[in-house]
């Protein structure tokens, strides 16, 4: 498929999705809500199957937290880019994709880790690399002082 | 009899768990693995991971992109040539800057020595992990020639640095190509000896045919990528699916294998080495002439977007991801790092197998620790 079908396909499965054409990969960004349902639908249609999530990134955006989610069919090697955001900063929460893709247990654990973002139906989300005392390092107004050398 | 009773309690009913590492010979770095066991079984292995996470993606935030590369040597750094190579390929592509052919043969010169390095290093260790020392003093021997030759040219032994965005640091040494032409030569000869050693041996086929078997289905839901992905049948390979530098000019098999075991993940490793001494091959005497670096601004800095690079480092797809918002220190970086994916891996194949084929299926797997923290 390309990029003019994948966007009509997901306007299909999402209305609500904003679309956009990157130079390299069509990006659509969702609402927290529908997300899951679009991953899955993504995964399963047939003429879709995106089998294949490469890269799954936390971004702090200033006021809002993201989710970046890469994914490819192994079988048509199209690609596209999900992005959804909250703009929640307390108690951020986003669906797991986990069941779809079994990648994303790890990957969404090292969110939580670095962004504090919680994910539902996650199985094990515990943090990955650092302990409970730790902030949230990769959000933009983390502060330690004593850790990292500031210019 | 009261003795007798608690025995029986101990071998029917519990579990024992045991911590492997982080301090453990077989897992080559601080990685821990929670083992979870009935009698010798494997009944779960929960990856602790962590010891030597250093923030690197936080630390990408504050430093410009020339600095970034040499943050990219310590990730994975057998393969440390080919992350720099991931950065500076998505540097070039935001800034469309053009790099002249030179350039892009003698990286991929480089990039095919690392990969061969990479997997010496790697069958040393994995024939050691199995109770093979020999295999450790020739893979390091071999190895060693590899590193002289980097040395030559980049200072550098094994974190070379020696990519920058706009090209490399500095030209080739005069006797570059005659040594590279010499290995390829005498590593020829060698390397059936490692079948010989290795490959052939009954001993080494009992603990490794039929072990730790990963699925085609399997491997691509945990993104399981490299030589081990491509064992299990996922067709991965980066350098076909999306050429990069010179991969587009040269001849070579993409290695596939379907049983998924840990042989096939040895042989898929063998194989590449190769295809890796045959890419050599067709570019060392076609190294065009022109200059080694493009002039680019003393300050780099992105327009605002995102980009993503993917290049094939010799444990599977390093993935660079950079938000920029038009300033000289990018907004955001990600590595998706190929050793990340893989380990996740690891509790599903190694569940229900002996606690000595744990040894033999993570030394299959290829990890590097620093790469799996960053």
């Amino acid at each position: 498929m390309d990029k003019i079908q994948l966007g009509e396909l997901i306007k299909s499965i999402a209305p609500e999705a904003e679309l956009k054409e990157g130079k390299q990969f069509l990006e659509a960004t969702v609402p927290p809500s529908s997300l899951y349902q679009l991953a899955k639908q993504l995964r399963e249609k047939e003429e879709a199957q995106f089998d294949f999530l490469f890269c799954l990134s936390g971004v702090d955006y200033g006021s809002d937290l993201g989710v970046v989610y890469h994914l490819r069919s192994t079988l048509f090697d199209h690609a596209v880019v999900l992005k959804t955001r909250t703009s929640d900063r307390e108690h951020p929460q986003l669906d797991s994709v986990t069941d779809i893709w079994q990648t994303a247990e790890f990957h969404e654990r090292e969110v939580f880790d670095l962004l504090g973002i919680k994910f539902k139906n996650h199985p094990d989300l515990r943090r990955l690399f650092l302990d409970n005392s730790w902030g949230f390092p990769l959000r933009k107004d983390y502060v330690d002082d004593i850790n990292i050398v500031t210019k | 009899m009261q003795e007798k009773e608690i025995i029986t309690s101990t071998d029917e009913q519990q579990e024992y768990v045991i911590n492997m590492g982080p301090q453990h010979p077989s897992t080559h770095g601080v990685l821990r693995l929670l083992v979870s066991l009935k009698g010798e079984k494997v009944k779960s292995v929960q990856p602790h991971i962590g010891y030597i996470h250093s923030g690197i993606e936080k630390m990408c935030e504050s430093i410009t992109y020339p600095q970034i590369i040499h943050l990219t040597d310590r990730m994975d750094y057998i393969s440390a040539h080919i992350n720099n190579e991931a950065v500076c390929l998505n540097v070039e592509k935001a800034l469309e800057v053009d790099i002249p052919d030179r350039i892009k043969v003698i990286r991929t010169i480089m990039s095919e020595l690392t990969r061969l390095q990479s997997h010496q290093l790697w069958w040393a260790c994995f024939g050691m992990d199995l109770g093979g020392l020999t295999c450790f003093f020739y893979g390091l021997r071999d190895r060693e020639k590899i590193l002289d030759i980097f040395e030559e040219t980049c200072g550098g032994r094994m974190i070379l640095s020696y990519n920058c965005p706009g090209g490399l640091m500095y030209d080739i040494h005069p006797n570059f190509q005659k040594r590279v032409k010499e290995f390829i030569k005498y590593f020829r000869k060698i390397l059936p000896e490692y079948d010989q050693l290795l490959t052939g041996n009954v001993i080494f086929h009992e603990r490794s045919k039929g072990i730790g078997k990963l699925t085609k289905e399997d491997a691509i839901s945990f993104g399981v990528t490299g030589p081990t992905g491509r064992a299990s049948g996922f067709s991965c390979d980066v350098r076909k699916h999306e050429p990069y530098s010179a991969y587009d000019r040269v001849q070579f098999k993409e290695i596939l294998h379907t049983e998924g075991d840990t042989f096939a993940r040895y042989v898929a490793r063998i194989d590449e080495m190769w295809e890796s001494m045959n890419i050599i091959e067709q570019l060392i005497d076609n190294i065009p002439e022109g200059p080694f670096a493009v002039k680019m601004k003393p300050i780099i800095k992105l327009p605002e977007g995102e980009y993503y690079q993917r290049v094939e480092t010799a444990r599977g797809e390093l993935g660079v991801y950079i938000i920029s918002d038009g300033n000289k220190n990018p907004y955001r970086v990600k590595f998706r790092s190929p050793n990340f994916s893989n380990l996740s891996v690891l509790n599903h194949i190694a569940s229900g197998f002996k606690i000595a084929d744990l040894v033999a299926i993570g030394g299959s797997l290829d990890l590097i620790i620093p790469d799996i923290d960053r």
